[in-house]
């Protein structure tokens, strides 16, 4: 397209889908992302394409199992509470293997929690959402045109692996409004010879199911599962390193809008001649552990951990430092936003200097 | 001499595991003779339900989904939208349908969802081993109504054809039994309705088949088909409960 | 003379066939199917009483019958 339009979040989200080919789009409203439903209701008809606003969200997921089953491309949209709901679908879909995208704009938690802003998802999404052994790639954009991006990739790596794959915003990234850009691309869509989209001649019928009555059976099916995600760790990692070519005094592991929040704090603590450093993960499941690798040895007080959450993350970035450096962790929940002072007083408290 | 009554194509030659004497087996045969007899086996995508019926897919020669527990409309839903010029069917007991599925059978019905739903009632949950269900009789003693259902505590027997016929989206319900020859010739003629009005674009069809559960009922079979004739057809009346077939487009 | 065959390796004897059908020609075999079951048949005495009606066949879960006319 070549051309910059100023676009709210979630619109952008829909743009995206339909871009990407997105042929289904079965949702539920729940505050911050219910301009995304809103979005698709006027667009897909337009375009011949389906969107349904489910029931709840358990239905809207359940529409996205049956629609991806016969081969088509679609995708269902939520926030926490109703991510929750979802896990069980997300779970058949996987056992499944079928593609599909599923957006999360995390709000504050637990329970009915907050409408504002949160990245307390984490734990959940990174294990996979749902019941059993399984993994879901979670993508974090943590600018419109990379949530536009990455949803595109999203449609592509889904249908690669024939897996669900989330993108995972907040919702100041559902909200806010920003250039994009939405640029020509190939789509990768396979042929799915495994689709459940009728016989037409076919001489045996194609099921899709994820019961395995047979415990061998079932353990086969894991064994061929665990093949596919060992081999998205390989390929799916994506991450940004920022300002760490030289020695850093602390590294921040951040993603989404407290990257950008963190970005801020660097540019000033550089004015009083800290140098701070970021490793922002992009792809949340597979955990970029090279960028670590990468940076481990650059950071003189380890790495601080910012999220907006009680602390989800910091679990993994402890796993992967293995203790060898230290790994702090500062946050806000509820859905409040981290201030940059706040977390620069963080930052000097752990380097041991004076507030 | 020429063969009058066979296994239908549908069917895949395989042994069920269905109880013997379980309806199940007679109600898959007649949607079955139907997808034969109305040529769409091609175009049928059938979804089955959890249950005892879960294996259905293994049983259907057509392309078929396995749902998650009270999913199948859902799931059919999302099939149909995206694919309008395929049969969709979602084949769906008193647990999957009536309990846990509550909202989703309403609200593809209230849609008018253009698929058809066969829905297998038989008073108990049979694959989980003889709980109470939804449509429970009164005073039935099941596994987790062991004085027999009391309705001050657990409620009434839900009677789902009646119920979804109050929804503008439904355009046929009706409900059968599969306990004598006449009634089985009687339920078929149902199903065929319910998938003609699929064929015909004219919304959503549900046929309600009171069945046997003589295992968990503790029955033999044809003892079971007694207690269905003596208990069931009483409370869950057989008939045509909603058809604006004609008035439809 | 209609006929109706019984693939009796199938027959779970649940009987449905036999209470079906209205000339009471259908009974247990005396002998145990592979699955343990009695499987349901017509004797050749009584198949000359059939016609071919296909009630069993109509009753029956497990597709066992298959009837000619």
């Amino acid at each position: 397209m070549g051309e910059k339009v100023l676009m709210k979040g979630n619109e952008a989200i829909g743009e995206a889908a339909i871009r990407a080919n997105c042929k289904g789009f079965f949702g539920y409203p729940i505050t911050p992302q219910t301009e995304v439903s809103a979005y698709m209701a006027k667009k897909m008809p337009k375009i011949d394409r389906v969107f349904l606003q489910a029931e709840s969200e358990v239905a809207a997921i359940n529409m996205v199992y049956g629609a991806a089953g016969t081969g088509v491309r679609c995708m269902t949209s939520s926030s926490s509470p109703g991510i929750s709901l979802k896990a069980e679908g997300v779970s058949y879909i996987a056992g499944a293997e079928l593609p599909c995208v599923i957006i999360d704009i995390v709000r504050g938690g637990p329970g009915l929690g907050s409408i504002q802003p949160a990245q307390s998802d984490y734990h959940q999404v990174t294990k996979g959402l749902g019941h059993g052994d399984y993994n879901m790639p979670v993508f974090a954009p943590a600018s419109i045109q990379e949530m536009v991006d990455l949803i595109m990739d999203a449609f592509d790596v889904a249908d690669e692996y024939r897996n669900p794959v989330m993108v995972m915003g907040d919702g100041m990234l559902g909200q806010m409004m920003e250039p994009v850009e939405f640029k020509e691309r190939e789509l990768k869509e396979p042929v799915k010879p495994w689709a459940a989209n009728g016989l037409a001649g076919r001489a045996e019928h194609n099921v899709i199911n994820s019961l395995y009555l047979s415990p061998e059976a079932l353990e086969l099916h894991n064994i061929h599962l665990q093949k596919k995600f060992k081999a998205m760790k390989e390929n799916l990692v994506r991450y940004e390193l920022f300002n760490c070519d030289d020695d850093c005094d602390l590294i921040f592991v951040a993603y989404g809008t407290t990257a950008r929040i963190c970005k801020s704090v660097i540019s000033y603590a550089a004015k009083d001649g800290i140098k701070l450093g970021l490793v922002r993960p992009i792809s949340l499941w597979p955990f970029p552990v090279e960028a670590f690798d990468k940076t481990i040895a650059k950071t003189k007080h380890g790495y601080l951990s910012v999220e907006m959450s009680c602390g989800q993350m910091v679990d993994d970035v402890r796993a992967v430092v293995m203790g060898k450096k230290p790994v702090e962790f500062y946050g806000r929940s509820g859905g409040m936003i981290p201030e940059p002072m706040d977390i620069y007083d963080k930052v000097k408290e752990i380097m041991g200097g004076v507030k | 001499m020429a063969v009058v009554f066979d296994r239908p194509k549908a069917l895949l030659d395989v042994s069920t595991h269905y109880c013997p004497g379980c309806t199940h087996g007679i109600i898959h045969r007649l949607v079955a003779e139907v997808i034969d007899e109305l040529g769409i086996i091609d175009k049928t995508i059938g979804v089955a339900p959890v249950g005892c019926s879960v294996l259905a897919y293994n049983y259907f020669a057509c392309d078929m989904f396995e749902a998650a527990h009270g999913r199948a409309p859902a799931c059919a839903t999302g099939i149909k939208r995206t694919n309008p010029d395929k049969v969709v069917f979602t084949y769906q007991g008193d647990g999957d349908l009536a309990s846990i599925g509550t909202a989703e059978i309403v609200h593809a019905a209230n849609r008018g969802e253009n698929i058809t739903t066969i829905f297998v009632n038989n008073c108990i949950y049979g694959m989980t081993g003889g709980q109470m269900a939804p449509t429970t009789l009164i005073g039935q003693v099941t596994e987790t109504s062991p004085y027999g259902r009391d309705a001050k505590s657990t409620g009434y027997p839900i009677r789902i054809a009646e119920m979804l016929s109050t929804l503008e989206g439904a355009t046929y319900i009706a409900r059968v039994s599969v306990d004598t020859v006449p009634n089985v010739m009687k339920a078929k003629q149902a199903i065929k309705k319910a998938f003609q009005i699929q064929l015909e674009g004219k919304g959503f069809a549900l046929v309600e088949v009171l069945s046997i559960c003589p295992t968990n009922w503790g029955l033999s079979p044809l003892e079971a088909m007694d207690w269905l004739r003596a208990n069931m057809i009483p409370y869950y009346s057989l008939g045509v409960k909603k058809d604006k077939t004609e008035e439809v487009k | 003379m209609p006929r109706v065959t019984f693939r009796e390796e199938i027959c779970k004897g649940c009987g449905h066939c036999i209470v079906a059908c209205p000339k009471h020609i259908i009974s247990f075999a005396d002998r145990l199917n592979a699955k343990g079951y009695k499987p349901a048949t017509v004797t050749e005495d009584k198949m000359k009483d059939c016609i071919g009606c296909a009630s069993c066949g109509r009753m029956c879960p497990d597709c066992v019958i298959t009837v000619e006319k």
